[in-house]
């Protein structure tokens, strides 16, 4: 149950690809029903985040242990123009494209850990980690 | 890319989404569900989520965008179905989909449509 997947985002059906792996794994890890849709909804924005804001990116699921705990880790990273200014880009409603600017700012809520490295010219990677209870 | 079928009722458009729709089919299902409104002359939109696993921020603007479209075509819209997890992660996420009418079933939809069609004849 350590096996990790790596999927790339080049294309809109990525993202639902995305969703249903990260669906099956959070099943797997035993997260609730609730967990599940939260980490998958959570998922669907930031994959969403790398196709819109860097025109494509990587997922990558992996399966985490904290003693007898088990958890789901996220990794999307891409190689776009980057986030200047973090703070704001993690604001509810902020946002340069058309969406409605929850994307980082609601699946942050939606998640138990959330690390998000970005500078202009660097691309974006945000990790993502949800436990079972 | 995926459509999402239409049928009619009457003079209501009911629209069961039955699988995980990609960005671009929900976008489809958005113009598509507007032209059948004109088309048929449609009072009412009933959209049953009761299959919709996630609601995200995408799928989430599309609800309130044709609630909001069909409003101006002179046709109510309500989403039925949603599920209780679905709810509570739509909420976290920061989005209450104001504006937007649900019921908890299709029948409970249907009879809401009634109920404010009969008010606003």
């Amino acid at each position: 149950m350590t096996a990790d997947w790596e999927l790339p985002i080049a294309g809109n059906a990525d993202v639902v690809m995305v969703r249903q792996r990260v669906r099956s794994v959070a099943v797997e890890v035993g997260l609730s029903l609730i967990d599940q849709t939260k980490v998958v909804t959570a998922a669907s924005e930031l994959a969403r985040n790398a196709l819109v804001y860097a025109g494509g990116g990587l997922a990558k699921i992996e399966v985490v242990q904290n003693g007898a705990r088990q958890g789901l880790r996220i990794t999307f990273s891409d190689e776009g123009p980057g986030i200047p200014d973090i703070e704001q880009a993690l604001t509810d409603g902020w946002t340069t494209g058309s969406g409605l600017g929850l994307g980082l700012s609601g699946s942050r809520r939606l998640v138990d850990e959330f690390d998000l490295i970005s500078a202009p010219g660097k691309g974006t990677t945000v990790t993502v980690t949800k436990w079972a209870r | 890319m995926d459509r999402v079928p239409i049928l009619k009722l009457g003079d209501i458009l009911i629209i069961s989404i039955q699988i995980d729709l990609d960005d671009q089919s929900v976008l489809a299902l958005q113009e598509d569900l507007a032209d059948a409104v004109v088309t048929h002359g449609a009072r009412g939109v009933i959209i049953d989520i009761t299959a919709v696993e996630i609601v995200d921020s995408f799928i989430g603007r599309m609800l309130s965008t044709i609630a909001a479209t069909s409003r101006l075509l002179d046709a109510q819209t309500v989403v039925v179905g949603m599920r209780p997890a679905v709810a509570i992660t739509l909420v976290e996420l920061g989005l209450s989909l104001g504006g937007v009418r649900t019921a908890l079933n299709l029948e409970k939809g249907i009879a809401l449509l009634d109920h404010v069609r009969g008010a606003t004849p």
